[in-house]
């Protein structure tokens, strides 16, 4: 079966796809699109329901349509995509044959089906638990059956990206140490497997309640465990979705990581702390000591954050870098000025790293410390925070990669060219705006997940500060914004899918063909030299810096006048 | 060589760090060691730290601590459900049961004086978000969290459940008095 494949060579990028591992990776994005897409309409019932002025759907409705929305976004999109990516970080860059592709085959069964049991579940009326499932709440068992199915088929996947490694190191397709992006991948694979056995853990125990075997899962050890895996899953994104920054520099660019050894370093800061975050979760809980609440939610003491503002500086300094080399050296930012803007593979991934560090890394720090939690737990602070980390991260990243996969991977001319120019900024900056009343509104104390900020029904109702509604019609209006921006995205992805134009594929071949062996360079010596090679890029981080420490004692100076706890 | 292709020393961790590299790197480690230490500094010199103690509780039993409260320091009822309000003195053990979908009783407290305010639910997971003091704390069944807490402003302020319970959510919401 090992020689039965072949292999083309894409006279576009130059990537070598081997024809089993191109049609798993096209299988596992279109999924993701397709998730993408009933999420997407899902959305627009949640923000016109949030939206006062609105209030469209009915409390039962709601509750329904946001449990779906969560899930089917931050489930099902983002690891149907990253098991896309994963195979294409190791059959494609490493130019092998993925291993096993009936098992794949069978992992991407498991995966839909997993998905669709779990939809339907919600959509029958029984399972409106949110995407978190808190015991004691119960859903029907068909729920936690399709979540536990689809979790069994990613894991499957991750082994058949560790395999598929294992073949390009066996057959010598490539020499010394695999690519960065390929590492990145590595370290979001590890970070998947450790998510997806946590959910495993409780989410076995609770659908075993649902049948009535079990009788008693205990509501902390629950929010502790699944945590694990609510988590880590946008761990998993934040691995990726870097790895992705990194890759797009490298095709847009031809940029190199400034020094391997930091952006390798920290990413193996990833696998050593960005799991402790699940912390963040029981900040305000009962149960946990604070000095595991400490130590946990600071991921050790931020060495995660530490890798993340790494990545910040790094991936914007490799493409200064590149820049400079073409000649773009005058001041600070000509690097940046002369950059594609026009071309939507570095506009959204720009945007998304801007929106990913100044939204939702700093917010996230902000809410992830034990005592500034007191003030955000549960408002609408949090979905605002984590749609900057995962729609302009993660989402917004995986956009900007299809647009590159439309003409290599799909083979077709992408359809409305223009349109999708327009595409990142439009849904970015929406989103920027988004998440930014959301936050706002937070601040101000209103509640995630609730249907009626106006309390109807209750004898004893509170009056929201007018602010406060404010920034929830806002909230609509930005939504809305962004879900048209997320409509264009599917409809140039499905239309050239369906009515591009068909590109020519590439000379196919029975053999592999290696990675040849690179060079050091005379240039890669001078790396390193004591000069500042990237002033721009360290300019911009340290805006960042001073951004991140200003707000960072804001809140705690408006922590310093609620009532005195301790 | 670019990050889509192996680099080209084989010893990748051998590679130089950029002057640039190294001084973000430098400063970056020490916003973090800013940030870590600033929440431990603030359990000794702040005023805002989040109680853990916690016991394992039945509805029984938290009920029964309930009730012996409002029997005794009820000075008045509110609403149609003649809900009672309650002044416990300060320093006092006061009780709130979060459940499906209500906060009882409605407490009334001094501005300036301590009190151990014990948090449970009978049902579901609910959340205690004191408005507009904007205080957020979980409420999980099965476990009574003992939070000490000290008023320092006065009027009538609002309980909102903000962990998501069901149907009935967005009508759980109380008072809380502040004399």
């Amino acid at each position: 079966m090992a020689n039965a494949t072949t292999y083309r060579i894409c006279p576009r990028s130059g990537l070598q796809f081997e024809a089993q591992a191109e049609k798993l990776i096209l299988a596992n994005a279109v999924a993701a699109v397709v998730f993408l897409l009933i999420g997407g309409v899902l959305a627009i019932g949640v923000v016109l329901t949030r939206w006062p002025a609105v209030h469209w759907l009915e409390a039962a409705t709601f509750y329904q349509v946001l449990t779906a929305h969560g899930l089917d976004m931050l489930i099902y999109w983002i690891i149907f995509f990253e098991i896309a990516v994963l195979y294409f970080c190791a059959s494609t860059l490493l130019r092998c044959r993925i291993a096993t592709p009936r098992i794949a085959w069978l992992a991407f069964a498991l995966m839909v089906i997993g998905a669709v049991v779990n939809n339907i579940a919600v959509y029958q009326g029984a399972s409106s638990v949110m995407m978190t499932s808190y015991v004691p709440m119960m859903a029907a068992p068909s729920f936690y059956l399709g979540l536990i199915l689809f979790a069994v088929g990613a894991l499957i996947g991750c082994f058949v990206f560790l395999g598929t490694l294992v073949i390009a190191k066996r057959d010598k397709t490539y020499q010394g140490s695999v690519p960065l992006v390929t590492f990145g991948a590595i370290v979001a694979c590890i970070i998947a497997v450790f998510t997806i056995v946590s959910g495993a853990i409780i989410l076995i125990p609770t659908y075993l309640m649902s049948i009535g075997v079990v009788k008693h899962v205990d509501p902390l050890i629950y929010r502790m465990i699944w945590w694990a895996f609510g988590h880590s899953s946008q761990q998993i994104n934040v691995a990726a979705h870097i790895s992705i920054w990194y890759l797009v520099a490298a095709v847009v660019f031809g940029a190199r990581p400034m020094s391997e050894r930091v952006s390798r370093g920290a990413f193996l800061l990833y696998i050593l702390f960005l799991q402790l975050a699940s912390a963040h979760h029981l900040l305000a809980d009962p149960g946990v000591s604070t000095e595991w609440k400490v130590v946990n939610t600071s991921y050790f003491m931020y060495f995660a954050v530490l890798a993340s503002m790494i990545h910040g500086l790094t991936v914007p300094g490799a493409m200064e870098v590149a820049q400079r080399q073409k000649g773009y050296t005058k001041g600070l930012f000509e690097w940046l000025r002369k950059a594609p803007w026009g071309n939507p593979v570095f506009s959204g991934v720009f945007i998304s790293i801007v929106g990913f560090g100044f939204l939702g890394g700093i917010s996230g720090v902000m809410m992830g410390t034990e005592q500034l939690n007191l003030i955000i737990h549960n408002t609408i602070y949090v979905p605002g925070h984590f749609h900057a980390t995962v729609v302009v991260g993660t989402t917004l990243t995986f956009m900007a990669l299809t647009y590159y996969l439309i003409p290599t991977l799909f083979r077709r001319e992408m359809i409305a060219p223009g349109l999708a120019k327009w595409q990142p900024y439009l849904f970015g900056f929406s989103m920027y705006f988004f998440c930014l009343v959301m936050m706002g509104a937070g601040t101000l104390g209103v509640s995630r997940r609730h249907w009626d900020m106006a309390f109807s029904g209750s004898a004893m109702a509170y009056e929201w500060p007018g602010a406060a509604y404010m920034m929830m019609g806002l909230v609509g209006i930005g939504g809305i914004v962004a879900i048209v921006g997320g409509a264009i995205y599917i409809y140039i992805t499905v239309g050239s899918l369906l009515w591009g134009k068909r590109l020519e594929a590439g000379a196919t071949s029975q053999k592999v063909t290696p990675i040849p062996p690179t060079a050091p360079s005379a240039a890669a010596q001078t790396y390193g030299s004591m000069g500042f090679v990237a002033p721009g890029s360290f300019v911009l981080a340290i805006v960042f810096l001073v951004a991140f420490v200003l707000y960072y004692f804001i809140n705690w100076k408006y922590l310093s006048t609620l009532w005195g706890m301790s | 060589m670019s990050a889509i292709l192996p680099p080209a020393e084989r010893l990748w961790w051998k590679h130089p760090i950029d002057r640039v590299e190294g001084t973000w790197i430098a400063l970056a480690f020490i916003w973090c060691m800013i940030m870590f230490f600033m929440m431990v500094l603030w359990h000794v010199y702040g005023e805002q730290n989040l109680s853990t103690e916690t016991y394992k509780t039945t509805p029984d039993a938290f009920m029964g601590k309930t009730q012996a409260m409002v029997d005794q320091y009820t000075v008045r009822t509110e609403t149609d459900m003649e809900i009672p309000v309650v002044a416990p003195p300060a320093g006092s053990d006061v009780y709130l049961i979060s459940r499906l979908w209500s906060f009882w009783p409605i407490l009334e407290l001094e501005k300036g004086k301590t009190y151990r305010l014990h948090l449970t639910s009978l049902d579901y997971n609910h959340g205690f978000s004191l408005q507009p003091a904007n205080i957020n704390v979980q409420v999980v069944p099965g476990y009574e969290h003992v939070l000490t807490v000290t008023p320092n402003q006065s009027g009538e302020l609002a309980i909102v459940c903000n962990e998501y319970c069901g149907l009935g959510h967005h009508t759980m919401v109380s008072r809380l008095y502040v004399r």
